[in-house]
């Protein structure tokens, strides 16, 4: 059995779990084994996860506010109780802090980061991103099967696997957790930085904050979420939790459009796994330039809100 | 307050990384190790902070090879008080953890941090399995910390936000931004570090789960496409066509 952590959030799916889930049934098909969705969060699954390839979906009540260690025992007691041979969770936040406490508690190893896998040596072999996404490296695991967390936006979500699931919901049982949350600040609003499919960036070259009201506006014309460099987020122009690169957020989204950032080696560190780069700057040595897919070299308050206007009238008539 | 601060050493961002014909190991020429920087940061000066507030000692710990002790200096030289290295070149996370919690197990440490990661392998692995393996609460990606008496607040990353916890010490955290501001060591302490202790502790035997079949680089990026600044149609038709975000 392959048991994968399901996080229901707001009431729909949470992508990462799809991810998640989407790696299960390849090493599913692999390995010929049936793959139980453990569902936790605040509500029952909003999609089919048989067609995501879950056998078996397990939803959890009472379980949208559990902490780390009684995760960990609701995880484990289920992998224990299954005979579950890899337990696949995503390294989201929720992730981070789990993952380990359950490879301990079940005496598995744990692959983190992980971006795919293939079995063209007869075992399944787990790929992850090292050296900041500067290379990747290649795992095997022992008999006993590991805890596998996958990198958020690592693995495109793949439906139509068409299987029939059995659903059941049960209760969480869970143990006293050893921490008191006393507050819970969720962020409203657009998705998390670290999952976004799209993401807008400005740098230095937007010279004052009053200037980002053109990069919200492709932002939301494009469905995106907004981020910054480091320096910008340094002068208070922007939130801290926009920050990427190597000190800030590692991200990778499958469009990322930086404006007005040089691309300096510590912000490409967070950014150069992006499927896409569009680099708008005015500097044609920006070193940026090199790792864009697309460039625009020009000035940014020009090409933005003419961009701007272009898209709105393309949206208009299609 | 007895406290414990692991650290690691990982290549600067800047490195420019490559591999042998095997494929399974790190070329070193012309790669420069730092100390990993969210240890420096943000998980040792709070610690340190705390030994100023409350008194006590900063112990700090690596998993490594002799050739780690410059990174160790550092972390003597920024304020810790004694440092311990167990010899071992770690295979993996596991080992790490498991090699920490042989040698915390004989101490009583109040509080044990960590970085939230390591910039070289990006996995945010040790420290949960090491609160695993100690059976000790963990804290993630902790931004704030303040200790009253044997409980600790803490400010920590949590899916869609953050959390304000309470947490009776003795405790596990891997540490982020925010939580202290960055000390450059001074010639003093530069001096002093050279006097304090490094112990070299042997390895217990730990059992590998997972194993490194080999290292991979990309592929090489396909050169950037250019379009004119007065050419916006191009770039909506792209965005439109190519990448399909509209
Ligand atoms: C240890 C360490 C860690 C770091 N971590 C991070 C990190 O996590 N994230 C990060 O981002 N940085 C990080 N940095 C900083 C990094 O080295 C760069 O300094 C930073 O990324 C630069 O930000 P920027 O590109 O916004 O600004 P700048 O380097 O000032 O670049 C601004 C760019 O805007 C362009 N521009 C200006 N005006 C216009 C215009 N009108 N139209 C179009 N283009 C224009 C310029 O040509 C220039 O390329 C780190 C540095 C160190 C030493
Ligand atoms: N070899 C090591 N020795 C001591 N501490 C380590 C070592 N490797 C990692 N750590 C600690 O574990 C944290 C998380 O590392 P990682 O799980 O590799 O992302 C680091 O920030 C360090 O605090």
């Amino acid at each position: 059995m392959i048991l994968v952590l399901t996080e229901i959030f707001h009431q729909q799916i949470k992508r990462t779990s799809l991810e998640s889930l989407t790696l299960a049934a390849q090493l599913a098909k692999a390995t010929g084994s049936k793959v139980k969705a453990l569902c936790i969060g605040d509500g029952t699954p909003s999609v089919d996860l048989g067609d995501y390839g879950a056998d078996e979906v397990v939803v959890i009540n009472d379980s949208a506010l559990l902490e780390n260690d009684q995760l960990c025992d609701l995880i484990c007691r289920t992998a224990t109780r299954d005979n579950a041979s890899y337990v696949i969770l995503s390294l989201n936040s929720t992730g981070k802090s789990t993952a380990g406490l359950v490879a301990a508690k079940l005496n598995k190893g744990l692959i983190s980061g992980v971006t795919g896998m293939n079995t063209d040596s007869g075992n399944p072999l787990f790929k992850k991103n090292v050296f900041s996404g500067k290379a990747s490296a290649w795992y095997s695991v022992d008999q006993h099967g590991a805890v596998v967390a996958t990198l958020p936006n690592g693995i495109s979500p793949v439906s139509g696997q068409g299987k029939q699931t059995s659903l059941s919901t049960s209760n969480s049982e869970c143990v006293t957790s050893k921490i008191k949350r006393l507050e819970r600040r969720l962020q409203a609003g657009k998705t998390p930085l670290a999952e976004a499919s799209v993401v807008v960036s400005a740098g230095r070259g937007m010279k004052d904050p009053s200037n980002w009201g053109m990069i919200e506006e492709l932002s939301d014309i494009l469905g995106a979420t907004t981020a910054c460099s480091r320096p910008v987020a340094d002068a208070g122009w922007r939130p801290h939790h926009e920050h990427v690169g190597q000190t800030g957020l590692a991200i990778r989204p499958n469009v990322y459009v930086a404006i007005g950032i040089s691309g300096a080696i510590q912000h490409l560190a967070g950014v150069n796994n992006s499927r896409k780069i569009i680099v708008i700057n005015k500097d044609p040595e920006a070193p940026f330039f090199k790792a864009a897919d697309y460039g625009v070299c020009g000035d940014l308050f020009e090409i933005v809100p003419k961009l701007n206007e272009a898209l709105k009238n393309f949206k208009s008539k299609s | 307050m007895n406290l414990l601060v692991c650290i690691s050493k990982t290549p600067d961002t800047t490195s420019k990384i490559a591999f042998d014909a095997s494929g399974k190991k790190l070329l070193e020429d012309g790669v420069q190790f730092i100390l990993n920087p969210y240890d420096e940061w943000y998980a040792l000066v709070r610690a340190i902070e705390l030994k100023e507030q409350f008194g006590g000692q900063v112990d700090v710990i690596h998993v490594g090879e002799a050739s780690s002790e410059m990174i160790i200096r550092k972390a003597l030289a920024i304020g810790a008080d004694a440092a311990y290295r167990v010899d071992m070149t770690p295979a993996g996370s596991w080992d790490t953890a498991s090699q920490i919690a042989a040698f915390a197990k004989t101490r009583n440490y109040d509080l044990i941090f960590l970085g939230k990661e390591t910039i070289d392998y990006n996995g945010s692995e040790v420290g949960s399995m090491l609160a695993g393996i100690l059976d000790l609460p963990y804290i993630a990606y902790a931004s704030k910390l303040t200790i009253n008496g044997q409980i600790a607040t803490l400010e920590s990353e949590i899916e869609g936000g953050i959390a304000v916890s309470e947490v009776n010490l003795p405790m596990v955290l891997s540490c982020a931004k925010g939580m202290a501001e960055q000390r450059i060591p001074n010639m003093m302490g530069i001096m002093n570090a050279k006097k304090k202790p490094l112990e070299v502790v042997s390895p217990t035997d730990v059992h590998q789960h997972i194993r490194l079949e080999r290292f991979e680089l990309p592929p090489a990026k396909s050169s950037v496409t250019m379009i004119a600044p007065d050419d916006i149609d191009k770039l909506v038709d792209i965005f439109h066509s190519d990448l399909k975000i509209i």
